[in-house]
C-alpha cells in the first residue's frame, strides 16, 4: 500500500468516525441523551459566532500587520476607541445572555432528579456502586442483579443511587445524564431508552484500582413483555440477596442474578454509616423501603438533594 | 511504634524496575552535577549568591529552574500515561498496573499545577514585577527567600515519594472517601497533604509579600491605573492567592485530622460528608486556575504591545476584565460537580456565572487583536507563543463554556473532553504564556538572548504536538471515554489514543528543542549578548536597567508619568541620563534562615508522613527556633556606597552610549 493510499484510508476513517461517533454521547439512544446532544450542538454553533472571527482575525492581523509590511498604516499611540470597546464588550455579553437563557431553561428541563414528563409510570431501580461493580435492585420485582441492568425500551426508569463506599458516577453514555453515587447518601436519575439495544454502562468517577473494569451492560428489551419474561427468568434463580450475601459480593463480580432480595436492603445500605449513631426512628428499616422512603426519611437527612423535587 | 515509625526497608519499591531505573538516573545526574560544582569550586557561589539570596531576581531564576525540573518530571508521567493508554487497548493490560498508574496520574496533576505552573508563574513575577514598578526589591526580601524554599520543600517531599513509599492513588483532587484512611491506608495521601501544605504556605506568603510590594513600593508618580499590565494581572492573581489558599490549607488540615486523629469531617461514617471536601477543594481549585492564567494574560499583553511597537489597546478594559475574572472566579466552583445532584436552580446559577467569565476573557482577546491592528508585529518567539495561545485558548474557552452548561456537562463530566478542555486552557493559556514570558524576559534575567531558531522549532513542536495530543481527546470524550482509565476495550477509541500518544512525543520534541535552545544560547552567549538592557525596545521600566539588572535595580528611583514609563522616558529623550548625584542605597543582607526554616519544616512533614513523631517534633522546634533567632537578628541590612553605584551605573550608561553611536 502506497503512502498516499494509507493517508486516504486514515482520512476516510477519521471522517467516518467523526460522522458516526457510534456508541458515544453524540449517538444517543434515549430522549435525555438526544436533548443533551442537541443542546451541545446548538451552544457550540452560538459560540462559534465569536470563536471563528477571533481565530481568523488573529491570523489575519498577524499577517497583515507584520513588521515587513511597512506600507500598512502604523498608529503606535492608538490605544482607545470607545466604539470598538463597546463592540467587544457587547458582542460577548449578547451571546452569553443567549447562552444563559438556554442554560437556565435546559437545566430545568434536564434536571436528572425530575421524573420524565409524559412518559408514563417509571420503573424503579436501586443502584449501588461497590468495589468495583454495580448492584441493581428491582424493589417492585423483588430481584437483584450485578453488572447487568435490564429494562424495557420506551419506559422511563427512576434510579435511586447510592454507594457502598467510594464515590462513583453512574453513567450510560448513550442514554444521557450521569449522577454521582455517594455512600450514605441517595442521589436520583431519570432516564429512558428510545429503542431496544445493549448500551455500555460505566462508572465515570475514579474509585480505585479496579475502576477501569467497573462496567455493565444496560439492556433495553423491545417490549414490556420481554422484560417481564426476563424478570421471571431471574426469579427462577434460587440465589437470595440479603445483608449477608451482600457482604460477600467479591471483586470483579461476573453478571449475577438474584431471584430474591430482602426488603429494604437498599435503605439498609444507605443508612449503614448512621446505624450506630443515634437511635431515632428513621434509622430503622421502613415497612416498604422502595416506596416508603420519603416518609421514612425526614428532610434533614436527605439534605439539598431532595429540596427541589419534593 | 518503632523508632522510624512506618518507615522500613520495605518502603523502597525495589521490585518496580521503572522506579528503580528512574532513581538510578536521578542519582547519576545528581552526582554529576555535584561533581561539576566541586570541580569548578562553585559551592560557595551557590550558597552565597543563590541559596541564601534575598534578591528577587535570583529567587525568580531559582523558581524557574525548579519549574523546569518539575516540568521534566511531570512530563515523564504524561508520556507514561499516553503510552500506557496506547498499548493497553482491546483489553490488553499494558505495562503499568493500576497500583503504579494511579500514582502517576495523581503525581502528574499535582506536579504540573503546584510544582511546575505555580513556580514558573511566581518566578516570572519575582524577576519582573519589582522592576516594572520601579522598586529595589520586594517588601519583605527574607520572606521571599523563605517562600521559595517552602515551595522547594514541598517539591522535595513529592519527589521523595518516588523512592520511599508511594504517592497518592486518588487523582490530583484527592477526594474522600478514597483519600480517607480506610481506602488509602498508605503514605501516599500523606505525602500529598504535606507537600501541598508546605508549598502552599510558601505561595500564600509570596502573595502577601507582592501585594504589599505593589501597594507600598511603587515608584513615585505611578498610580494604580498606571501599573504595567503584567503587574496588574499578577496583583489580581495575588489577591486570589491570599483569598483562596487559606481554604486549601483548611481543607487539607481537616483531611489531616480525619487521617491522623480519627476525626470525621469527610468520612462516610459518623456523619462525615465528602461533599464538603469537594466543595471546599474547588473553592480553592477554581480560583487557582485563574491564579495560573491571569499572569499569563499579562505576559501576552506585554509581549504583543512590545513586539507591535504600540501601546496596549484598552488598558483600562484589560485591568477591569482581569478583576472581573478574578472576582467571578470565586462564584463558579460548583461547576466542577454539577453531577453531584444539586437542584436545577443551583446548577443553572453556577453554570451561568461560569459563562459570564467568558465575557471579560473575550474582551481581552479582542483587545489583543486591536493591539496588533495597525502595528508593526515582529514574529519573534514570544509573539509565536502569543499567537499560538490566542488560537488554542479560544478553542479551550469555547469547550469550557460548553462544559459550564449543566445539560452538556451531564454527559461530558469527567470524560476525556474535560481533560482536553483544561489542558487546552492550562497549556494553551498558562504554559504558553510562561514560555512567551521566558523568551521575552530571559535576556533581562540572564544578560543574553535566547537562540531564535531552536526557539521557533520548540514552539512549532509544542503547538502541533498539543493539537495532536489533545484534539483527539475531545473526540474520545464524545465517544464516551471517561478519565483515569487504566486500560480500554473499545476498538472505536484506538486510533484516537494512538494519535494522542504520537502528539505527546511531538511535545517531547518541543521540550528537547527548548533544552537545546538553552544549551546553544549559553554556548553563544557572547554573540547573543544583550548589552543595552533593552533588546526589544520595551515599554516598561524593567527595560531601563542593565541586563542582568544592577542588584539594587535602580540607582535613582524614576518618576512615573505614563503607563509605558520607559517608552515615555525614551521619547522625552531622558533615557540613560547620568543623574546629578547618587545616594547610598539601603539593601537587605542575604540570610540562611529561610533555607534552614523551610528544611526543618520539610523534615517535619516527612516525619509526619511516616509517623516518626519525635522527628516531627524536632523539625517543628528547629523551624520555629530558626525563626525566633532570625527575629532577634538586627544585622539584616547594609548600604551600597556611592562609589560602587557610580562604577556600575557608569558601565550601563557607557554601554548604551556606545550602542547609540554604532
Amino acid at each position: 500500500m502506497s503512502i498516499r493510499n494509507l493517508f486516504k484510508l486514515t482520512f476516510t476513517t477519521i471522517v467516518l468516525m467523526l460522522a458516526g461517533c457510534s456508541g458515544g454521547v453524540l449517538d444517543p439512544k434515549g430522549q435525555v441523551g438526544v436533548d443533551e446532544k442537541n443542546l451541545i450542538i446548538l451552544c457550540t454553533i452560538l459560540m462559534l459566532i465569536v470563536v471563528i472571527p477571533v481565530i481568523v482575525l488573529t491570523l489575519y492581523f498577524a499577517w497583515k500587520y507584520r513588521a515587513s509590511r511597512d506600507f500598512e498604516i502604523y498608529t503606535p499611540k492608538w490605544a482607545h476607541s470607545t466604539k470598538i470597546e463597546a463592540l467587544v464588550w457587547s458582542v460577548p455579553v449578547l451571546i452569553i445572555i443567549a447562552l444563559g437563557v438556554i442554560t437556565w431553561r435546559s437545566t430545568q428541563a434536564l434536571d436528572p432528579y425530575a421524573p420524565l414528563e409524559g412518559k408514563g409510570e417509571h420503573l424503579t431501580v436501586e443502584v449501588v456502586s461497590l468495589d468495583w461493580k454495580w448492584l441493581f435492585i428491582y424493589p417492585e420485582q423483588g430481584i437483584a442483579t450485578v453488572n447487568e441492568l435490564v429494562f424495557p425500551a420506551n419506559k422511563p426508569i427512576a434510579f435511586k443511587i447510592t454507594s457502598e463506599n467510594a464515590m462513583n458516577s453512574f453513567f450510560i453514555p448513550q442514554l444521557g445524564s450521569q449522577i454521582y453515587s455517594m455512600a450514605g447518601m441517595e442521589t436520583k436519575l431519570h432516564l429512558i431508552a428510545n429503542e431496544p439495544g445493549t448500551f455500555k454502562g460505566i462508572s465515570s468517577n475514579y474509585s480505585g484500582a479496579g475502576f477501569s473494569g467497573m462496567k455493565f451492560d444496560a439492556i433495553a428489551t423491545p417490549t414490556e413483555a420481554d422484560f417481564d419474561d426476563w424478570v421471571q427468568k431471574v426469579k427462577q434463580e434460587d440465589t437470595v440477596l440479603t445483608s449477608g450475601t451482600y457482604k460477600e459480593l467479591a471483586e470483579h463480580h461476573p453478571v449475577t442474578y438474584y431471584g430474591d432480595v430482602s426488603d429494604g436492603l437498599f435503605h439498609e445500605i444507605l443508612m449503614k454509616y448512621m446505624k450506630d449513631h443515634g437511635s431515632m426512628d428513621f434509622y430503622s428499616k421502613p415497612n416498604n423501603a422502595a416506596t416508603g422512603m420519603k416518609k421514612a426519611m425526614p428532610d434533614m437527612h436527605k439534605g439539598h438533594h431532595e429540596e427541589v423535587n419534593e | 511504634m518503632s523508632f522510624l515509625g512506618k518507615l522500613s526497608i520495605e518502603s523502597v519499591p525495589y521490585h518496580e524496575p521503572i522506579i528503580m531505573v528512574t532513581l538510578a538516573v536521578i542519582a547519576v545526574v545528581g552526582t554529576a552535577i555535584a561533581l561539576l560544582i566541586t570541580k569548578y569550586k562553585q559551592w560557595g557561589t551557590l550558597w552565597n549568591d543563590w541559596i541564601t539570596s534575598v534578591d528577587h531576581k535570583h529567587l525568580g531564576i531559582m523558581y524557574i529552574v525548579l519549574a523546569m525540573v518539575m516540568l521534566l518530571r511531570g512530563f515523564a508521567d504524561a508520556i507514561m500515561m499516553r503510552t500506557q493508554l496506547a498499548v493497553a487497548t482491546d483489553g490488553a493490560p499494558g505495562y503499568l498496573p493500576p497500583e503504579h498508574y494511579d500514582q502517576i496520574f495523581t503525581a502528574h496533576g499535582v506536579i504540573m499545577i503546584i510544582f511546575m505552573a505555580m513556580p514558573f508563574m511566581i518566578g516570572l513575577m519575582n524577576i519582573v514585577l519589582p522592576l516594572q514598578i520601579g522598586a529595589r526589591d520586594v517588601a519583605y526580601p527574607f520572606l521571599n527567600n523563605l517562600s521559595f524554599w517552602l515551595t522547594a520543600g514541598g517539591a522535595i517531599l513529592i519527589n521523595i515519594s518516588l523512592g520511599l513509599g508511594e504517592f497518592a492513588k486518588t487523582g490530583w483532587v484527592a477526594y474522600p472517601p478514597i483519600a480517607g484512611l480506610e481506602l488509602s491506608p498508605g503514605v501516599g495521601v500523606d505525602y500529598y497533604i504535606w507537600a501541598l501544605q508546605i508549598s502552599g504556605l510558601g505561595t500564600l506568603l509570596t502573595a502577601v509579600n507582592f501585594l504589599v510590594t505593589v501597594f507600598k513600593m511603587r515608584a513615585p508618580g505611578m498610580k494604580l491605573m498606571q501599573m504595567p499590565i503584567f503587574t496588574w494581572t499578577c496583583t489580581w492573581a495575588n489577591i486570589l492567592i491570599a483569598a483562596s489558599f487559606p481554604i486549601l490549607t483548611a481543607v487539607l488540615a481537616m483531611l489531616t485530622l480525619d487521617r491522623y486523629l480519627d476525626f470525621h469531617f469527610f468520612t462516610n461514617e459518623a456523619g462525615g460528608n465528602s461533599m464538603m471536601y469537594i466543595n471546599l477543594f474547588w473553592a480553592w481549585g477554581h480560583p487557582e486556575v485563574y491564579i495560573l492564567v491571569l499572569p499569563a494574560f499579562g505576559i501576552f499583553s506585554e509581549v504583543i504591545s512590545t513586539f507591535t511597537a504600540k501601546r496596549l489597546f484598552g488598558y483600562t478594559s484589560m485591568v477591569y476584565a482581569s478583576g472581573a475574572i478574578a472576582i467571578l472566579g470565586f462564584v463558579v466552583w460548583l461547576h466542577h460537580f454539577f453531577t453531584m445532584g444539586s437542584s436545577a436552580n443551583v446548577n443553572a446559577f453556577f453554570g451561568i456565572m461560569t459563562m459570564v467569565i467568558a465575557v471579560p476573557t473575550g474582551v481581552k482577546l479582542f483587545n489583543w487583536l486591536f493591539t496588533m491592528y495597525r502595528g508593526r508585529l515582529v514574529l519573534s518567539v514570544p509573539v509565536l507563543w502569543a499567537l499560538g495561545f490566542m488560537v488554542t485558548f479560544t478553542i479551550g474557552g469555547m469547550t469550557g463554556v460548553l462544559l459550564a452548561i449543566p445539560g452538556a456537562d451531564y454527559v461530558l463530566h469527567n470524560s476525556l473532553f474535560l481533560i482536553a478542555h483544561f489542558h487546552n486552557t492550562i497549556i494553551g493559556g498558562a504554559v504558553f504564556g510562561y514560555l512567551a514570558g521566558f523568551a521575552f524576559w530571559f535576556p533581562k534575567a540572564m544578560g543574553f538572548k535566547l537562540d531564535e531558531r531552536t526557539g521557533k522549532a520548540a514552539f512549532w513542536c509544542w503547538q502541533i504536538g498539543f493539537m495532536m495530543a489533545f484534539l483527539p481527546l475531545y473526540v474520545l470524550g464524545f465517544l464516551g471515554m471517561t478519565r483515569r482509565l487504566n486500560h480500554t476495550n473499545n476498538p472505536d477509541w484506538n486510533l484516537w489514543l494512538y494519535i494522542a500518544a504520537v502528539g505527546a512525543f511531538v511535545i517531547a520534541l518541543g521540550i528537547f528543542f527548548q533544552l537545546l535552545q538553552l544549551y546553544i544560547s549559553f554556548k553563544n552567549k557572547d554573540k547573543l549578548d544583550d548589552t543595552t538592557g533593552d533588546p526589544w525596545n520595551g515599554h516598561t521600566l524593567e527595560w531601563s536597567t542593565a541586563s542582568p539588572p544592577q542588584f539594587y535595580n535602580f540607582a535613582n528611583i524614576p518618576h512615573i508619568k505614563d503607563i509605558d514609563a520607559w517608552t515615555d522616558t525614551k521619547e522625552r529623550g531622558d533615557s540613560y541620563q547620568k543623574p546629578e548625584k547618587y545616594a547610598p542605597i539601603h539593601m537587605p543582607k542575604n540570610t540562611s534562615a529561610g533555607v534552614f526554616m523551610s528544611m526543618s519544616f520539610t523534615v517535619m512533614g516527612f516525619a509526619l508522613i511516616w509517623h516518626i513523631w519525635w522527628l516531627a517534633a524536632v523539625g517543628l522546634i528547629a523551624g520555629i527556633g530558626v525563626f525566633i533567632k532570625r527575629c532577634y537578628t538586627s544585622d539584616v541590612d547594609y548600604y551600597v556606597q556611592v562609589d560602587e553605584i557610580e562604577k556600575i551605573e557608569h558601565a550601563h550608561l557607557a554601554a548604551n552610549a556606545k550602542g547609540a553611536s554604532v
